[in-house]
């Protein structure tokens, strides 16, 4: 009934500090909100300019969404880009063809230049079918008899199919997933740790352990005070992102739910471990860069598999990355409970092997 | 019945420095004993050897003929920290509540225990206050009040009246006086002689080495001397 009772303090504390609440509340919902506009934003039509290319390309180009302007030879190519806001010049010159691109997004210059690339390349087999249609009639002039028939080659219609997502998915969709499970490990964390830190700096944690109280106790008590409030916390984060932001989920609402408390679980008891090892909030937040922003690199947003072997054995050491994993499975592949019980076993053994340590880290203030 | 308190040949060291060095005394039931040392002499290290925060390097500590450390033998001890312990988010009716429910209390007695500590320590107004509200004073007081709250055998205040009126620590005192009239046991550290003359016995401490130990009168004919504070110094002196 000591778990009890520390539950009760640590829900008086909560209430009273407004400013933690909120962080711990309303915070993640700012971010959420902010990165879903910024990623699924519309792209910006990029804008050629040309010199000495030929009508019909042009229109292909302007097929592909490309603001096409149409210039005489130019000297100076980096200052009339530069002048006129362009993302690239295309330049005819005799059998040589000049693509300069201004590259301050290498992504949209990749694109840019793919999409000009595959512009040229149907250009030039339209070219060159048209040739070998003149020249089979040639022929045929000359040859006596019937004529032989030339089929034309109908270009092949492609179907695409998604057997995840659909074309319109965007990458804050696969994103999202991540997101939400990363804040909740966030925020717990820290809100978590800077509380049984605190209580070690003032000397409650010693007033405390001068009372029969068991040390497992304590840890519990932790965990369901800051588990309570980490559980509200994941149900606003998933219900905002889900019935709010509209962020896509396939799979089912309740195992998102769980899984974020597994996550929850595992911030909750790495905060309060890693706590006694700081001595200050100051250092408390050293070990963001260390022990927080490496889990969001292996959550799934960079693809694993392609890491060197030492990098995927680090990413198999990080909670997010079986908390993302299992997020990603949920809400963008839409599968179900079983195919993600190995993440969530995963996670619980992390807060398993936390809650030990916690016990026994705690030894440093009493011996028994 | 033997003592209530009862400290064997202990030393303590942190690394290589040597805090405690072979201390033996023992507290009798319904005594109040003091420990009197300068500042770093190692009172704290000493008092916190017998809640059982901590293991002494070598020797013995026993309260209330268990062993220490032991967890359930906490009930019976009242420890009053060097530095205030309080959730100052929280108000001292809620410190109290919070650490009565750690105790084995019914309900009942926990609310009682709660009226008679704050109302000991002239705290009963404040109650709803906030403690970050409090004054110095007053925080001190709480803590007196927590150490109390689940009416122990053995109490163990570490400089119970630092920063606490003239006024209020006569009661405090009285209070200590009264609390050991009903068989209970106290042990206080302090620097201030006026108040180590009301201790039954008292032992000072210096570098670690208890110097002396007696009565204050026993002390005082000792060394011929009529202030307790002479006789320190002159303790101290005689162990150079
Ligand atoms: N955890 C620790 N690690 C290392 N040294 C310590 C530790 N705790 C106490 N000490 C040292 O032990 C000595 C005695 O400290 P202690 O707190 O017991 O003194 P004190 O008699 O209570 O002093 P004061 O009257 O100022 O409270 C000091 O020199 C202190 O630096
Ligand atoms: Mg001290």
């Amino acid at each position: 009934m000591r778990i009890l009772a520390l539950l009760k303090r640590i829900i008086h504390q909560m209430v009273r500090d407004k400013r933690a609440l909120a962080m711990m509340m309303v915070a993640p919902l700012l971010i959420l909100t902010l990165l879903h506009y910024l990623l699924s934003s519309n792209t910006v039509d990029p804008r050629l300019g040309v010199t000495g290319v030929d009508e019909t390309l042009v229109s292909q180009l302007k097929d592909k969404d490309i603001i096409v302007k149409q210039y005489d030879a130019q000297a100076n190519l980096k200052q009339v880009i530069k002048d006129d806001d362009l993302d690239g010049f295309l330049q005819f010159d005799g059998d040589h063809i000049n693509l300069t691109l201004i590259n301050e997004q290498p992504s949209a210059a990749k694109a840019l230049q793919m999409q000009v690339t595959q512009a040229i390349a149907a250009e030039n087999a339209k070219e060159q079918a048209a040739k070998i249609t003149t020249f089979i009639q040639t022929i045929q002039s000359k040859l006596q008899g019937a004529p032989i028939k030339l089929d034309q080659t109908k270009a092949p219609a492609i179907s695409t199919k998604f057997i995840y997502g659909n074309e319109d998915t965007t990458f804050f969709d696969q994103l999202s997933p991540i997101l939400v499970g990363f804040f909740v490990f966030f925020f717990v964390f820290l809100i978590s740790g800077i509380a049984l830190l605190r209580e070690r700096t003032t000397g409650t944690l010693d007033r405390l352990l001068a009372t029969p109280i068991q040390r497992r106790d304590i840890v519990f008590g932790y965990l369901s005070g800051y588990g309570l409030f980490a559980i509200i916390q994941t149900l606003i984060v998933v219900f905002y992102a889900v019935k709010v932001l509209d962020i896509m989920l396939v799979g089912s609402l309740w195992n998102v739910i769980i899984i974020n408390l597994c996550l929850a679980l595992v911030a909750l008891s790495l905060g309060i471990l890693l706590s006694a090892f700081a001595n200050s909030e100051f250092q408390m937040m050293q070990f963001i860069p260390i022990a927080i922003i490496p889990q969001v690199f292996f959550a799934g947003i960079f693809p694993v598999e392609g890491m060197p072997e030492w990098m995927q054995v680090i990413a198999k050491c990080m909670p997010m990355y079986y908390g993302g994993d299992a997020l990603v499975s949920v809400m963008y592949k839409g599968l179900g409970l079983s195919d993600i019980g190995i993440d969530l076993l995963v996670l619980l053994g992390f807060a398993l092997v936390f809650i030990v340590l916690n016990v026994i880290a705690l030894k440093k203030y009493r011996k028994i | 019945m033997s003592a209530s308190i009862s400290i064997k040949n202990v030393s303590k060291s942190f690394g290589k420095k040597v805090v405690l060095n072979n201390i033996s005394l023992s507290v009798e039931p319904g005594q109040i004993y003091g420990l009197i040392g300068p500042s770093g002499s190692g009172k704290t290290t000493l008092v916190k050897l017998i809640v059982g925060m901590d293991r002494p390097s070598e020797g013995l500590v026993h309260v209330l003929d268990t062993p220490v450390p032991n967890l359930n033998l906490l009930q019976e001890i009242g420890y009053m920290a060097q530095a205030d312990a309080l959730y100052t988010d929280l108000t001292a009716e809620e410190n109290l509540a919070f650490f009565a429910s750690l105790f084995k209390l019914s309900k009942k007695v926990q609310k009682e225990r709660i009226a008679y500590a704050a109302d000991l320590v002239n705290l009963t107004d404040h109650l709803k206050k906030r403690v970050q509200d409090y004054s110095g004073g007053m925080k001190r007081r709480l803590s007196l009040a927590v150490a109390l709250i689940q009416d122990p055998q053995v109490l163990v205040l570490d400089e119970p009246t630092v920063g606490i009126d003239p006024e209020l620590r006569q009661s405090i005192w009285a209070e200590i006086q009264r609390l050991k009239m009903t068989g209970k046991t106290i042990l206080v550290t302090t620097h201030v002689m006026d108040e180590a003359e009301k201790c039954d016995r008292l032992a000072m401490v210096r570098d670690g080495e208890i110097i002396t130990s007696g009565s204050p009168q026993e002390l005082k004919e000792h060394y011929g001397i009529t202030s307790l504070e002479e006789v320190f110094l002159k303790a101290g002196g005689e162990k150079k």
